[in-house]
């Protein structure tokens, strides 16, 4: 099964050779030849369910175990290599063979062809919208109208090739400009012909849309020109870095996950064992089951690269298992309630909010802390670029830990009661609090009061999430209603009724939404999109009631925790398909991740910059003279530039009378004022002499007539 | 049978379905000697806080550059009196000269940090050495009423050190500067003096009036060019073809050294015994470009970077300051415990080193950029240094991150004399402006810094 996946991958990238080489297929036309030359039956055993409390001989990695497998055939890595080198050679020959086939076959009938079924095929993904259809036409005009080129760039191709024997790596920017230059030079020099395109290919506006940062800025024309320089600069700048990421995203490797049913068939009915069955083994051995009856309902917490997750039953069981190995790093029953459980920066730590305090420890299931300061948690929160642990507890308290130097950041007292619903944002590390008046509570650890509190149900708050961009909050309470927020603008966008209400929310890293209801966990989809949303994308029945549910990062999976166990579900398209490996990466090694903690603790944002507008730093403070004054007598108690009104003491007379006294301190009477009146009297005067002249000039005129009023 | 795209299955029941499986070959190197794979996404939306992280890391570099500042590299002792000269070998960049005030002359190199020769070159105080633009032979001037002409090379062994010429004159030379590619070269001391090489006596002789100066320097562009600060508060420009001084500016206090902008070369920057130095532009001497405040004594030498955006300035103060050439104040200052009254320096001409001769008969290496990392960098570390700098360069203007830059330690005799200085520049100012208030409009103008200090411009 492994080596029919690597044999997958390794003509994913000699397709990624293929799209910068020749930059004239579709993508879907590329896809479907692929398909039909490349897939394979696949084969390989089928891996079992594995219990948790049975602990296998732990492989060294994860990946080390596949890849034995993947080469079992070979005797030596060696062997594997050269045979890996033979076959991508062959392929090579083949692709070329195929290539200039095609080229000569080539006409735009049958490109059109295969264009519209890729086109269907992807129908069903995505909703069809009109610009997107557009660009996309034009897009396909273009590779028409370039396909000229296509055999020349192919033999310039054959002839680069010749000349370095060695294979190539294909995953550079810098070999696509490089080639890209040798097929210009070269096209002009074997055909003579002269490129209908010449420049770089138009990037599409959506594309460039998603790495803008603000908004353009329009230098007035008013400014210096040496400012004007420097803006100019900077807005050259800042667009060459746009243009470079809306790029590099052609160089993205995988694609995002998606499940169609047949026609007429909604994805809903489409049961978890059907999916696991027709995935590949890997893909289907991410759906399983732990039967933990014993210490139920269960809690989790997936790492934040997705590879380990912690478990947590209510009456004292923890483990935390690397889950796709299905490999135990600990296990034990901290012989009290737990509350929740949360992975701290790596998964090198866990903090369980036990029955009264919060502990904190290994994953060998050492114990580290015991914060006392930290009582009765019932949610926890980790915020990964503060370094804050965010607890919210019993008593009403939302507590902020910095786990980097073990201190308490803030300890905000919110007089809202128990607080057991609770999430973050993670656009902008503010916490938010669901209540049982049917408030949500928006909070940062620098302000005493809520930054903002919302009305969203009439019942409680059972459960709310955020998505990562910031932009939408999903909240669903006690009137059985799931509500869809806008959280830039406070507003409601969509408003569901559930029969039975949702208890966990939870949101994928690509806008799944999984709502549980009792036992079973609906998943939806295009929550905040603009029609009604009237199926569940996907459905699933667990055995007991759901408890706490959680999308695992960078994979197609919602974990479940519920009453008696675990069950780890299958959602094609939850997860982001393309990770980045300096911020988050699942297959680091140790070293990388020693390095990765000490760059992520250098660049630990301060508590203090958490607000609602997380760029607000980047923006110009216009504060004017009057806002600070105000900040300053709010800060002072009183306003240091007020000057106090004279209030003459009651004398009878003599020199020391209060407004003597006054008087001779200030020794020039009325000095602030004496420019004003002084121009003020120049003013007045010269009014008056004009006024002098302009009678003088009607005396000289003479008397006035009755016909004087039609004159100018 | 559908074509599908790439890992999308059909079942039997005709359900389309893709999960993500990524190959775990396509994520992690092959061997150890490989470099790691890292995948990039620049999205957005998975670097969220990139302001604020870019913040902290500006916060950071400019913390780490303040730590690194350890500009301090070398002493070269060895002079048996104060040190009254400096002088940059015009080819090498590891010899200089310096000329002490018991008349001795010592030749150093840099990269060794020694003293390759020693020479008795005068009786009294060196007053002036400067090298010939060959570098082979440099000239001094003394106390002595001489002008020496010496070899560079140190003599055969066992061979007296003998100067190759000697020229007595008639009154004591205060400095002399060569000229950049003619054998010719400048003294002044009552007279401001043009030699030829070849001659005993000077070619021209230029006086206006005055009784002394205290510094000759030739243009480095227009070479036929002079200047000159005399003791009577004067800056004097000459024309080397012509018989008669060109102008002459009258400033209220005495400038002791000049340095022309070897980059634009129009301009020329003068240490004044009022704590400032003077930009001016030779084409307009009326107003100072640029008024450089921030020493609390009297400024004794300034020398240009090669590159001629900045320059460095040594003070009576016991520091030696480093100014943008267009900034009214200076961005770095140097000082240690035992460096006394700076009387010269000068700039490498590799742009990266700071020499400082003082009266505590030392000479100080210093370095031009206080945090530079000396010796060969791998790319890498300077790509960092870069991404450093221009996040520094980005974010200078947050209060946190300026105070940290700014942030400069200074002796506490220093520190309170530059706080006197401000309340009395404060009192000043404040006395002015209560006068004008008083007085009628427009009978007490308001003058500027910059126009404040030059009393009169003669042709």
């Amino acid at each position: 099964m492994r080596g029919w996946e690597a044999c997958l991958s390794s003509s994913g990238r000699r397709d990624l050779l293929l799209r910068l080489l020749a930059g004239s297929r579709s993508v879907n036309e590329r896809k479907s030849r692929k398909y039909t030359t490349k897939m394979a039956a696949p084969g390989g055993e089928a891996q079992t369910t594995a219990h948790v409390g049975k602990r296998r001989k732990r492989p060294r990695r994860y990946w080390e175990q596949t890849s034995k497998k993947y080469n079992s055939g070979g005797k030596s890595s060696d062997g594997a290599k050269q045979k890996a080198k033979k076959r991508r050679g062959d392929r090579r020959k083949k692709r070329k063979g195929g290539l200039s086939g095609e080229v000569e076959s080539e006409d735009p009938k049958l490109c059109e062809q295969t264009q519209e079924t890729g086109k269907k095929d992807n129908s069903g993904e995505k909703s069809s919208d009109g610009p997107k259809q557009k660009a996309k036409r034009r897009r396909v005009d273009r590779r028409k109208k370039r396909k000229g080129n296509l055999t020349v760039k192919v033999v310039s191709e054959d002839t680069s090739k010749k000349d370095n024997d060695g294979e190539k790596s294909v995953d550079g920017t810098k070999d696509t400009a490089d080639e890209n230059a040798t097929k210009r030079s070269d096209a002009k020099f074997i055909s003579g012909k002269v490129d209908p395109f010449p420049g770089e290919a138009p990037i599409p506006e959506e594309r460039l849309r998603k790495f803008q940062r603000g908004n353009k800025f329009v230098v007035p024309e008013e400014i210096r020109s040496k400012l004007k320089d420097t803006l100019a600069k900077s807005q050259e700048a800042a667009d060459l870095a746009q243009t470079q990421a809306a790029r590099y995203d052609l160089l993205l490797t995988e694609d995002a996950g998606f499940l169609e049913g047949d026609e007429g068939e909604d994805t809903c009915t489409i049961s978890q064992d059907d999916i696991a069955e027709a995935v590949d083994i890997t893909s289907g051995s991410k759906y399983f089951n732990l039967r933990l009856t014993q210490f139920g309902p269960y809690r989790l917490d997936y790492s934040r690269t997705g590879r380990h997750l912690l478990l947590a039953g209510r009456r004292g069981h923890v483990t935390c298992i690397e889950w796709q190995t299905k490999n135990l790093m600990c296990e034990m029953n901290v012989m009290e309630t737990v509350k929740d459980i949360k992975w701290l920066h790596s998964e090198a730590m866990f903090a369980v909010a036990q029955k009264k305090w919060l502990y904190i420890y290994d994953s060998n299931g050492t114990e580290l802390h015991c914060i006392k300061k930290f009582n009765d948690v019932l949610r926890m929160q980790f915020l990964p670029y503060h370094f804050l642990l965010a607890t919210a507890s019993a008593t009403g308290f939302l507590q902020y830990l910095d786990v980097s130097v073990g201190k308490e950041v803030a300890a905000i007292n919110t007089k809202l009661g128990r607080l057991d619903v609770m999430a973050q944002n993670p656009y902008n590390a503010v916490i938010h609090l669901g209540h049982p008046n049917g408030t949500v509570s928006l909070w940062s650890p620098n302000q005493k009061e809520p930054l903002v509190k919302m009305l969203c149900h009439r019942g409680g708050v059972r459960s709310l999430t955020v998505d990562r961009t910031g932009t939408y909050m999903v909240t669903s309470g006690l009137d059985r209603k799931l509500k869809v927020y806008d959280i830039r603008a406070f507003k409601p966008l969509n408003s569901y009724f559930l029969p039975a209400g949702a208890s966990c929310l939870s949101l994928s890293q690509r806008g799944l939404l999984s709502a549980s209801t009792g036992d079973i966990v609906q998943v939806y989809r295009d929550v905040w999109g603009s029609g009604p949303m009237t199926k569940p994308y996907m459905a699933h029945r667990v055995r007991g009631t759901v408890w706490g549910v959680g999308y695992c990062p960078f994979e197609d999976v919602l974990g479940v925790g519920h009453a008696e166990g675990f069950t780890s579900m299958i959602v094609p398209g939850a997860g982001e398909p393309n990770f980045d490996a300096l911020d988050m990466n699942p297959y680091r090694s140790t070293k990388q991740r020693q390095e990765w903690e000490v760059k992520a603790l250098l660049e630990k944002v301060q508590p203090e910059l958490i607000s609602l507008d997380p760029g607000l730093l980047g923006k110009v403070d216009k504060a004017t003279f009057e806002q600070k004054h105000k900040e300053r007598v709010e800060t002072l108690g009183y306003d240091p530039l007020a000057v106090e009104k004279f209030k003459p003491r009651m004398r009878k007379r003599g020199r020391s009378a209060a407004g003597a006294v006054e008087k001779r301190k200030k020794k020039v009477a009325h000095e602030d004022q004496r420019d004003v009146i002084r121009k003020s009297v120049k003013e007045r005067m010269e009014k008056e002499k004009e006024k002098k002249r302009k009678d003088s000039a009607k005396e000289q005129l003479g008397e006035k007539t009755a016909l004087d009023r039609f004159k100018k | 049978m559908r074509i599908l795209s790439l890992r999308a299955l059909i079942t039997s029941r005709g359900m389309k379905v893709k999960v993500l499986c990524r190959n775990p070959d396509d994520y992690v190197r092959e061997t150890t000697r490989d470099i790691q794979r890292v995948p990039r996404n620049y999205d957005p939306t998975i670097h969220p806080f990139e302001v604020s992280r870019e913040y902290t890391r500006a916060l950071n570099a400019t913390k780490l550059e303040r730590i690194f500042a350890k500009p301090f590299v070398a002493s070269l002792d060895g002079h048996r009196d104060g040190i009254n000269c400096l002088a940059k070998h015009a080819k090498t960049l590891s010899v200089v000269l310096s000329g002490a005030c018991d008349g001795e002359v010592k030749i150093w190199n840099l990269s060794k940090r020694e003293c390759m020769r020693t020479i008795q070159a005068h009786e009294g105080f060196v007053r002036g050495i400067c090298s010939r633009f060959c570098g082979s032979s440099f000239f001094t001037v003394g106390d002595d009423k001489t002008v020496k002409q010496w070899n560079m090379e140190p003599p055969g062994r066992g061979l007296q050190e003998e100067p190759l010429n000697t020229i007595l004159g008639k009154a004591v030379y205060t400095g002399i500067d060569h000229h950049q590619t003619e054998g010719t070269f400048a003294t002044c001391g009552q007279t401001v003096d043009i030699w030829d090489e070849q001659r005993s006596s000077p070619i021209r002789s230029f006086s206006w009036g005055v009784d002394s100066f205290s510094c000759v320097r030739y243009n480095p562009v227009e070479t036929e060019l002079l200047a000159s600060c005399a003791s009577d508060r004067s800056i004097i420009l000459y024309d080397m073809r012509e018989s008669a001084p060109l102008k002459k500016i009258i400033m209220q206090l005495r400038s002791n050294t000049l340095c022309w902008n070897p980059m634009e070369a129009y301009n020329f920057t003068c240490s004044n015994e009022d704590y400032n130095l003077y930009t001016y532009d030779m084409r307009r001497l009326d107003v100072p470009v640029t008024v450089h405040m921030d020493h609390v004594s009297a400024v004794l030498d300034v020398d240009y970077s090669p590159t001629g955006k900045e320059f460095v300035s040594a003070s009576f103060d016991k520091t030696i300051r480093i100014f943008p050439k267009n900034s009214g104040h200076s961005r770095e200052v140097y000082h240690t415990k035992r460096m006394q009254h700076v009387i010269c320096v000068k700039w490498s001409a590799d742009n990266k080193y700071i020499l400082s001769g003082s009266d505590e008969m030392n000479i100080r290496l210093w370095k031009a950029n206080a945090s530079e990392k000396l010796g060969l960098l791998t790319p890498r570390e300077k790509a960092a240094l870069n991404y450093n700098q221009k996040l520094r360069d980005k974010f200078q203007h947050h209060p946190q991150v300026r105070r940290i830059a700014r942030h400069r330690h200074l002796p506490r005799d220093l520190f309170k004399q530059k706080r006197e200085l401000r309340e009395m520049k404060e009192a000043r100012r404040r006395k002015a402006q209560n006068v004008r208030k008083h007085s009628k409009p427009g009978s007490v103008p308001l003058v500027t810094e910059k126009e404040k200090h030059v009393v009169s411009v003669v042709e």
